[in-house]
Parts: structure tokens; C-alpha cells; sequence
């Protein structure tokens, strides 16, 4: 037991027969508590991943794509994702973002994109200033990406949110950008795909214009608080989180698990 | 080489929403102090500092909030540096090391 906690298992693959496998980093803070669940859904749709670690100064050199996850890195001391973006594998990370690999932060990733300027913005402490967790619609306004390829233009997923910071914020001519380029991802609606940012039970933490997840401007830097990876099993609530991961390791989803 | 006092505070953007603030503000109404208007909660960061003039010191504090301290998208800052004795500091550089 204590030996499997001292050595997690650093790899892991869900690669089925021969052909090139497509291999995930997913890098580990202090604080980190979401990697075991991104591990087990990368898998799921047919990814590798491999775990990196915030001192690492370089990513493994088989890397196609990094997953940011949740949690609470260095305690969310300061600001969420504020000292993070100081580790040795942020540079890294941000390198390979400007060098076009595709890059998702889930919730604290995001958080952290938004310190590391790889995303434009901030996540503000929620309006109604508590911790969150619960299921939430989140309308797909931008298939042109990534992490959003496999679906539909509109198509509404249903996925978990789970923090106490994740009221996005930008100014108007941040906003205005990222609404005439594109960049706008993900916005909070109701079950129908209704976008209302005034309505806190479908806007749940106040995000102006209800985005829940913006890409930079090249579309291949995304974060979103929603978490996907809590999102691939119909029997565990939902797996509308599916087609974000299937995007990324597949490109279209075939025979993709619906509800 | 002097010695100088920091304090930092940080706030969230006056056109940001509050909850806290918010919160805070209504039960200063609501015990009897109607005349409150616009509650902020925000941070203050305290340190020390050895620069060679109140100048340098206000210029690398302003350099850390750009750096680290603040995060422009969502907060205000103001900076105060004062002349600290030293006693002061080495004090405070004792319990610093101390473990």
C-alpha cells in the first residue's frame, strides 16, 4: 500500500493495438488533486498520459498535448495560480502553448493559464462568494479548436464545476476581442442552450457574459472551469465531458457514450 | 544601504462585484451604521526591505506587485514604504528564520 502510494504508476495507456499513441502530460502541483481522474479519462478515449512534475524544467519529448488539472496548487495562497506560474514546468508549458501543442486547464488550470497571461483574463472569487459543486450546461460556441472539434456548433454538455474562484473576468476591450475572434468557448446556459449572464442559477459564479472557457487567440490554449474529466460516464451522472477529451485524442467521436 | 517598512494592499477592481464587502456592508447597516457606503476587503502584505533609498525600495515593491503581488485583470494596489528602524527588522528577520 505505502509502496504504491511512494510510486504511482507515472504512465499510463489506453491505446488499443499498433499506431502512433498520442501522449498526454498532465503536470502535478503541490496541491494538485484532479490528475487520477484526468489520467483515468484520457485513457478512456485512447490517450497515454504522462505525469510531470512542477520542478521538471522540460516536458517529456513524446508530448502531443498537456492537461492542466484541478485542485488547489502551492494552497491557493495569494491567488489561485499565482506562484504556480512560477514553477519550472509553467515555462514549459508556456513554450509549448506559443509553439502551438494543444493546452487544457481544467478549473485551477485554467486559474493558472489566466497567471501565466497564456490566456487572457482573470477568475474572481465567486459572486455569491462560496465554493461550488455542482452540475452545470455550458453551451459550445467555437468547434474550430482542439478540444472542441467533435462537436456539434451549440450543442449543450452538461458537466461539474467545483470552486470558489471561477468568476471569469476581462475588460471590455478584452471581451470585445475575444467575442470578434472567436475566443470564446464555452458560455453557462441553461438546459435549452439559453445564455443569460444575470441568471446566477444557470451563470453560477457571476462570469461576465457567462463565459466558462475562452481559447487564446491561436485556439489551441483553452481553459474552462467545468470539468470534463468528471464528465465520461453516463452512469456516474454524465459523459458529456466525452467529446472535450475525444476532440483532443481523436478528432471526431464515433460510437461516443451518450446519455 | 537603509531599511524600510512595507506594507502592499491589494483590492479587487472597484467595477468588480464584492460578495464579501457586500456582506460586510450590510451588517454595518443593519447594526446601526447607515451612513457606510462602499465596503472593500482586500489584502495587505507587510515585509521588510534593505534599499539604497526609499526610491529604490518603492520602485522593486512596484516592479514585485507587476510580478507577483497583484493581478491587474481584477485588482487595485497602493504601496506604502516607510523608514523602519532597524531593531524592527531584525526582528522581524529572526522569526522569519527561526523554524
Amino acid at each position: 500500500m505505502i509502496a504504491s502510494l511512494a510510486n504511482p504508476s507515472l504512465k499510463a495507456s489506453g491505446s488499443e493495438g499498433p499506431g502512433p499513441s498520442f501522449v498526454v502530460a498532465v503536470p502535478i502541483f503541490p496541491g494538485s488533486n484532479c490528475e487520477h481522474d484526468t489520467q483515468y479519462a484520457l485513457v478512456q478515449v485512447g490517450a497515454e498520459t504522462v505525469f510531470v512534475h512542477h520542478s521538471d524544467k522540460a516536458l517529456p519529448a513524446e508530448t502531443a498535448a498537456i492537461y492542466i488539472p484541478g485542485g488547489f496548487a502551492h494552497g491557493d495562497y495569494l491567488r489561485a495560480g499565482a506562484i504556480a506560474r512560477f514553477s519550472p514546468i509553467t515555462a514549459a508549458i508556456g513554450r509549448a502553448g506559443a509553439d502551438g501543442m494543444p493546452v487544457l486547464g481544467v478549473c485551477n488550470g485554467f486559474q493558472i493559464l489566466c497567471e501565466m497571461g497564456l490566456l487572457p483574463g482573470a477568475l474572481a472569487p465567486n459572486t455569491q462568494g462560496r465554493f461550488l459543486c455542482r452540475d452545470v450546461h455550458v453551451k459550445v460556441e467555437n468547434i474550430a479548436t482542439p478540444f472542441s472539434r467533435a462537436m456539434v456548433l451549440n450543442q449543450v454538455l452538461r458537466i461539474p464545476i467545483n470552486h470558489r474562484q471561477g468568476r471569469y473576468f476581462a475588460d471590455d476591450a478584452t471581451l470585445r476581442h475575444l467575442a470578434d475572434n472567436g475566443q470564446i468557448l464555452f458560455r453557462y446556459c441553461d438546459a435549452a442552450g439559453m445564455v443569460d449572464e444575470s441568471d446566477l442559477v444557470h451563470n453560477p459564479n457571476g462570469s461576465i457574459m457567462a463565459i466558462a472557457g475562452v481559447t487564446n487567440e491561436n485556439g489551441n490554449v483553452v481553459g474552462m472551469m467545468p470539468h470534463p474529466e468528471r464528465a465520461i460516464e453516463s452512469r456516474l451522472g454524465s459523459a458529456d465531458g466525452r467529446p472535450v477529451l475525444e476532440s483532443l485524442v481523436g478528432g471526431s467521436s464515433p460510437g461516443a457514450e451518450r446519455e | 544601504m537603509g531599511e524600510y517598512a512595507v506594507t502592499v494592499t491589494v483590492s479587487p477592481k472597484a467595477e468588480l462585484r464584492d460578495p464579501e464587502g457586500k456582506a460586510i456592508g450590510d451588517a454595518l447597516h443593519a447594526l446601526g451604521w447607515p451612513a457606510v457606503t462602499t465596503v472593500h476587503v482586500g489584502r495587505t502584505i507587510n515585509f521588510g526591505i534593505a534599499a539604497d533609498s526609499l526610491a529604490e525600495a518603492q520602485s522593486q515593491v512596484k516592479e514585485m506587485c507587476e510580478t507577483l503581488l497583484v493581478n491587474p485583470a481584477i485588482e487595485d494596489y497602493t504601496i506604502s514604504v516607510r523608514d523602519a528602524p532597524e531593531s524592527a527588522l531584525a526582528e522581524s528577520a529572526q522569526i522569519g528564520t527561526s523554524s
